[in-house]
Parts: structure tokens; sequence; C-alpha cells
């Protein structure tokens, strides 16, 4: 074949993936853009005390949302991160060949697979049909559910590039497998565990679908948990197809906060497992 | 002597007590996560059993949503759900792949990791803020400028006809395309990076340009693995709630144009969920949301033993 036009083509081609990958980046500028811009002219110190205001009034804040996210982010990394990480203990150290555990791993594909709106259909027709009421532990532990596959994999990753010879110097010290497992293997990989957790709150976080008939929101503080609580991702969510022009403004305010927090934990997340990995 | 032999055994034996505690609650554990799986499926089925009952295949194929006669038919939004997915794929697909490309074969490292790390980002960004940017900005942009344009050109093509109106499925769809982009890029490149280099020497060394060796050594080893990335995305696209609900226009009609609103599973079960008065209703929402549950589920599981098959190693190729 003619040497210049395969030269010519592979320009071309080059090109267009260069293209692409440019393609690829204007939507993510463009959402934070947006973001920042609006978010900023709308966002004070109010919002981060308030109570949010009635209908189309301006002023309020979404101090309640902001709180009753973090609660429900807690409730779900408390159950998730100890059953994620237990699991991949199992899955690596103790089993990793058999039947059973191909079907756990399996089975966290799944999970993973599941779109959140199912979750939160579970969630409603197990624990807020049977309790009777919306509440936060339901919203905590539908986001719990998302939490836990995420959890599984990423731990597994970490627990596989501990090198064998540190266990088997464990062994060699006589210290039982148990042992070794929790004061050798786990501190090991405690980093690339932690990087884990901060991506999968910070996946958990802006999670809205679950939430909506599971936790529900409510505009005033709630007082235990096992009352209707509000979540930012939610308080967007009603505030952006409202037809009122001050919500819609908050709504741009909450999203401006709930991105800070998202990047903010992928970026100290990815600093951390660099200087891990060097 | 005797007392301390007795001591270290006892020592041993509390230690094998806690080693063998440790090891049950990981295997609780794991069981626990096989148990979770298999309840959410039997939720879903047992919540839904009313409207099946009631209905049975003609659910599936009906195209009235009526909840206040108590009709349910589920194709208008099985239909917008499709059609927004795989527009979303049209667009992903390719962009997706020309992202892996370009960070596994073209860039340096220093490109790599901050681009690889800006497309990572746009998997980060919460959908409910995809969402509201494209109520107040992608929504009216299609609508003032894209949709007029496409008919303007294009509208001998039914899909370009009708009243631009910027919620539709046009939109629903290139909101998702942005959405699991990056889901397609970072597998594609994960599929990639686990082609082995002697390939790429060897086809270098026959003289093929960089894209020849892209071509003949890279992409066909890498193929099932990146289709197996594509269906991940198909599968993520399906799935999405908040961004589609948002955009979409939620009109439950099945309309052949771009333009046209429509409704998707996820959003008919966002929207009416929680007003759901009656046990009919409620069941037939989860019985919607149990076809998508059913068809994110195949299309998972085919994506991974794909994703599998080409990470497991080598079959054939150069260098086996």
């Amino acid at each position: 074949m003619n040497d210049r036009l395969r030269r010519y083509r592979n320009e071309m081609m080059m090109g267009i993936f260069t293209v692409a990958t440019l393609l690829a980046l204007i939507p993510l500028f463009g959402v934070l853009g947006y973001v920042v811009t609006n978010g900023l002219s709308a966002l004070n110190l109010e919002f981060f005390m308030n109570l949010p205001k009635g209908m189309g009034t301006p002023g309020g804040g979404m101090a309640n949302s902001i709180v009753g996210t973090l609660i429900m982010v807690l409730i779900a990394s408390l159950i998730g991160i100890p059953v994620g990480i237990l699991t991949a203990i199992y899955l690596t150290e103790y089993d990793s060949a058999s039947w059973f555990s191909m079907g756990v791993r399996f089975a966290t594909d799944v999970l993973t697979g599941i779109p959140s709106i199912i979750v939160g259909i579970v969630i409603y027709s197990s624990v807020v049909l049977k309790m009777g009421h919306f509440s936060a532990l339901a919203g905590g532990l539908s986001l719990s559910i998302i939490m836990i596959p995420l959890m599984i994999r990423s731990t597994e990753e970490m627990l596989k590039l501990v090198p064998h010879s540190i266990r088997e110097a464990g062994y060699a010290l006589g210290i039982s497998k148990g042992t070794t497992i929790i004061k050798i293997v786990l501190p090991t990989a405690a980093k690339g565990i932690m990087t884990g957790a901060m991506l999968a709150v910070a996946r958990v976080s802006g999670e809205t679908a679950p939430l909506l008939f599971t936790a529900l929101g409510n505009q005033y503080w709630a007082r235990s948990l096992n009352e209707p609580i509000a979540a930012l991702p939610v308080q967007i969510y009603q505030y952006a197809t409202s037809p009122y022009k001050a919500w819609q403004q908050q709504a741009w305010a909450g999203s401006l906060v709930l991105i800070s927090l998202v990047v903010l934990l992928n970026l100290i997340a990815r600093c951390a497992f660099r200087s891990r990995s060097n | 002597m005797e007392e301390s032999e007795n001591m270290s055994n006892k020592k041993k034996l509390t230690a094998s007590l806690g080693d063998k505690t440790f090891r049950l609650l990981t295997l609780l554990m794991a069981m626990s996560v096989l148990a979770l799986m298999v309840w959410i499926g039997w939720q879903m089925v047992d919540s839904a059993r009313p409207s099946i009952a009631k209905f049975g295949f003609t659910f599936v194929i009906g195209r009235v949503w009526d909840p206040v006669k108590e009709q349910f038919g589920a194709l208008p939004f099985i239909y917008g759900t499709l059609v927004t997915s795989f527009l979303a794929l049209i667009i992903a697909a390719p962009v997706g792949l020309g992202v892996a490309i370009f960070l596994n074969e073209m860039a340096t490292s220093k490109v790599r990791s901050v681009i690889g790390f800006l497309v990572e980002m746009l998997a980060a960004i919460p959908s409910v803020v995809y969402g509201l940017w494209g109520i107040f900005i992608l929504a009216p942009w299609l609508r003032e400028t894209v949709e007029p344009g496409l008919a303007k050109w294009f509208g001998f093509i039914p899909l370009f006809q009708g009243t631009p109106l910027g919620f539709s499925m046009l939109a629903g769809g290139l909101i998702l395309a942005v959405m699991i982009l990056p889901t397609i890029a970072s597998i594609s490149r994960e599929v990639m990076a686990a082609v082995p280099n002697e390939q790429r020497e060897a086809a270098l060394a026959l003289g093929a340009t960089k894209w020849e060796m892209i071509r003949i050594a890279v992409l066909p080893y890498a193929k099932s693995g990146i289709l197996g990335g594509v269906m991940l995305g198909l599968g993520r696209a399906l799935g999405e709630t908040m961004a589609v609900t948002m955009v979409i226009g939620n009109r439950p009609d099945i309309l052949s144009s771009l333009f046209a609103p429509a409704y998707s599973i996820a959003a008919v079960i966002a929207n009416e969920f929680t007003e759901a008065t009656s046990d009919l209703y409620l069941s037939a929402l989860v019985e919607i949301g149990l076809i998508l549950f059913g068809i994110t589920l195949i299309l998972n599981v085919f994506a991974r033993l794909l994703v599998w098959s080409v990470e497991r190693g080598p079959k054939g190729g150069i260098s086996s």
C-alpha cells in the first residue's frame, strides 16, 4: 500500500482519538462551570446555618439536608464498610476458589449492577412498610446496600496486592492465621482500603434515587432516626423541579456543596493512593 | 515446666478460638452478601405478585398507563428506556473507545494520569447534578439551537420531526451518554492495558504505523472486553434514574421523534411510587422495576463474563 496514504491515515486516526478525548471533557467543564458560577452566587453562610424557607421565598438554607446526608452516609458506612471488608477478607484470605466464593463474587457483581432505584423499592417494601414510616434508618440501610459491593471489590483488590511473603513471615513466627491477617495483612493494605472506603462514601453521598421513598425528605430537623429526614441530593431534586426561582437558586448552591464534597473525597483518595504506590 | 507448657497450650487454645471466630465472622459476612442478592430478587418478585397475577404477559405489551382505572401497561416505559439507552450507547461507545485508545496508546504517563482523573470525575458527579444541569442548560440549548437545526437539515427523517421542546428522549440520551462514557472508557482502557506489549512490539517490528498496530494487535485482542465494557455502560444507562427523570419530559407515550417527551422505567418509579394509592398500583410499579432488574441482571452477567475472559489472560495471539 501507498506509504504516504498509510501515514496520513495514521495521523487522521490519532487526531480522531484526541478529539474524542477533548469532546469527553467538554461536559465535565460544562457542568462544573455552571455549578460553580450559579452556585457561588446563591451560596452564603445562611445556607449552611438555616432551615429551608417556604414555597419560593428567598433566603433560607439547607442545614438540615447537609446534616441528614451526613447522618445517613454515616449509617451506611457503619454497615457497609465492615461487611465489605470482612467479606473481602474471606474471599482473599480464606477461600478464594471454591464454588461458594465464586458465588459471592457473582453476587457482588450483581449487586454492583442493580439500579439504585430498585434498592429503594426493596427497602420500602421490607422496612418502610413494616415500620409504618419513612426514616433515616431506612435511608441509611439502602445506601449501605449500594456501598457493600463497592467495598468488597476495592478491598479485595488491595488485599491481593499484599505480597504473599509477608503472610509467610507471619506464619514463620508462629502467629496464627487470624492474627496475621489482622496485625500484618490489614495494616499493609490499610491505605488502599481507606481509599476505597472514601470513594464509596463519595459515591453514596450523591445518591438520590434510593432515598426518595426511604428517607423521603423533610423541610425541618428530624428529631430521631425514626423520622423522615432531609438529604442534600433529594432536596436538590425537589428544588430543581420546582417552579420557583429562589428554590432553583438554592438547588445550584446545594449542587455546589455536594460536588465539592464528592470531588474533595476523590482528590484525597487519589493522592493517598498515589503516595502509597510510589 | 509443666505449668508453663499448660499455659502455652491454653494460649494456643484461645488463639485458635479467636482465629475460628474471626474466620466464622468473615464467612458469615460473605454468606450475607449472597443472601442479600437472593433476598432482593425475592422481595421484588413477592411485591410484584398481585400485578403479575392480574395482568400476566399483557403487562409487558400494554400501552395504556391509567392509574385511575387501574389499567397498567409497561410498554411506553420500556420503549423510553431502551431508546434513550441505545442513543446514549451510540454516542458514548465510539467516544469512550477513543478516550481509552488515547489514554492507553498515545498519552504520556503525566497526561494519562491527569486526563484519566478528569474522565473519572465525570463518573463521580452525582446524577441529580447532571439532572439540574440538564433542566437549565442542556434542555434549553437543545430547544433553541440543536433541535431546530436538526429539524432543518434532517427533518425528512421521522426521528427529527415535531416541535422542539428540549425535554425529550434526545435530552435523556445525551445526558446518559455523558454518564456512561467513563464506564466504557475505563473498562476499555483496562482490557487494552491487559494486552501484552509483545503484541504491540511484534506489529511495530513488522513496520506497522501506530494506528495499524492498534488495529491489528490491540483491538482484536481486547475486542470482547471492550464489548463487555459497552454492555456494562448500557446496564448503567438502563437503570439510571434522576438525570433522566429530570430531562425526559415524563409523558407515557410511544412517539417516533427523538424530540418528543417520553418516560423511562426508572423515572416512572421515582415519580409515582410515593403517590401510588392502591396496592395494585404499587405492585404494578414494582413489576416494572422487576423488568428493569431482569434486563440489567442479564446484561451485567454477560458483560462480566466477557471482561473476565479477556483479563484472565491471552488465548491465542502472538505472545502465548
